[in-house]
């Protein structure tokens, strides 16, 4: 008579695995990062080549998302002015937890070469920023890299979103 | 003998200052008889327009007017002179040299391929008629120079900011507005998103981009004296040990010489 029904306890082993519940859940969030689609200058022309085929973000398991709502990534590729800063914001507080961001490219960072009135003189003054990708513009390859980056620092995090607060102000 | 000039600051002061240097001035011509820039003024001073001066710059005809007039010129230019277009509108700041803005209008006659500029000059707290109802374009023009300017519009159908938020103050194409933004723009996304309460948490704005802080722990300010990710700055000074090089000895191969890593490659 076939059986069906596998016998694990008399098949050799359990099929359990042993791991703990952070390992468990920053595989799966560090393993499908959707970035949120939000380019604010030529950056966004490089974040663009980053998710097309030559580069292929897919394979990383980075899809870009064209809601915050489903978004867990913001890149924000480019120029920051202060006009558009309170929609940064609002885009930033419509995401839902846990949530990461890369700050792309020399504008991002620090405001680069604008030093002027309109423009936000580094996006850390918005949000706070776990990543920093200098460069101007950052090739695809190193936003890659900064997603592994990413990557990497959320599996050493604690799952526990309350426990790893990190000293934000903002 | 040489004129004595100390030396402690040499790098500040410019080593060679043109005592003759004049400034370059486009040659102004007059307007040539017989040319179609010369039916131009005719027609425009058959309908009583006062001009103050014309001349022909660059072969661009050039006429300054009152400010009253503008409407009246453009409307002249428009209809009998065939200057269908108006490229561009705008102003400039004399406020420090004569008290004044200079507002002008960039015309072009596409038919006959010519150019004219109409200039005219008006003090700092006088509005303009708006021209909107010549030239369409004058819409977003007009704006933009108020915007831009503060010079106010009379008549514009939506004279509102458009290139700054709406909520901004000051004018930031005037000579006297700093280029890195008086104390309003400096704050003004903290103040917008937080509140001005939160001016002391997130602090002034970096205008030194080499600048490094180096109680700052968490932001590589300390490359080489690493502290844990945003440690008590208190305990900076005291835990300043360098950290030794992490990086792997296959990267510091010598490969001018033969070495057994680079054999083990082979």
């Amino acid at each position: 008579m076939a059986q069906h029904q596998v016998n694990y306890a008399s098949a050799g082993g359990l099929p359990v695995v042993l791991t703990s519940v952070d390992h468990l859940i920053n595989w799966g969030r560090s393993n499908s990062l959707w970035p949120l689609t939000y380019g604010l200058a030529c950056c966004a022309i490089e974040m663009m080549a980053s998710g097309a085929s030559r580069y292929d973000f897919d394979r990383m398991g980075v899809i870009f998302r064209a809601s915050p709502r489903q978004a867990d990534v913001m890149i924000l590729a480019g120029t920051l002015t202060k006009k558009h800063a309170e929609f940064t914001r609002r885009l930033y507080d419509q995401m839902a937890e846990p949530k990461w961001v890369i700050s792309m490219g020399s504008c991002a960072n620090t405001g680069g070469m604008f030093n002027t009135y309109s423009i936000v003189q580094g996006v850390d003054r918005i949000v706070p920023v776990d990543i920093y990708l200098p460069g101007c513009a950052p090739r695809p390859e190193t936003l890659q890299y900064a997603m592994m980056m990413l990557q990497q620092k959320i599996r050493r995090e604690s799952a526990n979103m309350n426990k790893n607060q990190k000293q934000r102000f903002i | 003998m040489r004129r004595y000039t100390p030396k402690d600051n040499v790098q500040k002061k410019a080593k060679y200052t043109d005592r003759f240097w004049v400034a370059p001035q486009v040659p102004r011509e007059e307007v040539e008889e017989g040319s179609f820039f010369e039916t131009v003024i005719d027609e425009l001073k058959s309908n009583n327009i006062e001009l103050l001066d014309f001349y022909v710059e660059l072969g661009q005809l050039v006429i300054h007017i009152k400010p009253e007039d503008n409407v009246k010129t453009l409307k002249t230019l428009k209809e009998k002179s065939c200057f269908k277009m108006c490229s561009e509108l705008s102003a400039i700041d004399y406020l420090a040299q004569d008290g004044e803005f200079e507002v002008f209008y960039q015309l072009l006659n596409l038919d006959k391929a010519q150019r004219a500029r109409v200039i005219t000059r008006i003090k700092e707290d006088q509005a303009i008629e708006s021209v909107e109802k010549v030239y369409r374009m004058a819409n977003f023009a007009e704006r933009e120079m108020y915007d831009m300017f503060g010079i106010y519009v009379n008549n514009h159908s939506y004279l509102k900011r458009i290139l700054m938020p709406d909520d901004w103050v000051g004018h930031p194409l005037r000579k006297t507005y700093p280029l890195q933004g008086d104390e309003h723009a400096q704050w003004y996304e903290v103040d917008k998103i937080f509140g001005k309460e939160y001016r002391d948490i997130i602090g002034p704005e970096n205008r030194d981009p080499a600048r490094v802080d180096r109680y700052d722990t968490q932001r590589f300010a300390r490359v080489g004296h690493e502290v844990p990710f945003g440690a008590d700055p208190e305990l900076v000074d005291k835990t300043d040990t360098p950290i030794e090089s992490r990086y792997s000895k296959t990267f510091l191969t010598d490969y001018t010489k033969g070495s057994k890593e680079l054999e083990n490659r082979r």
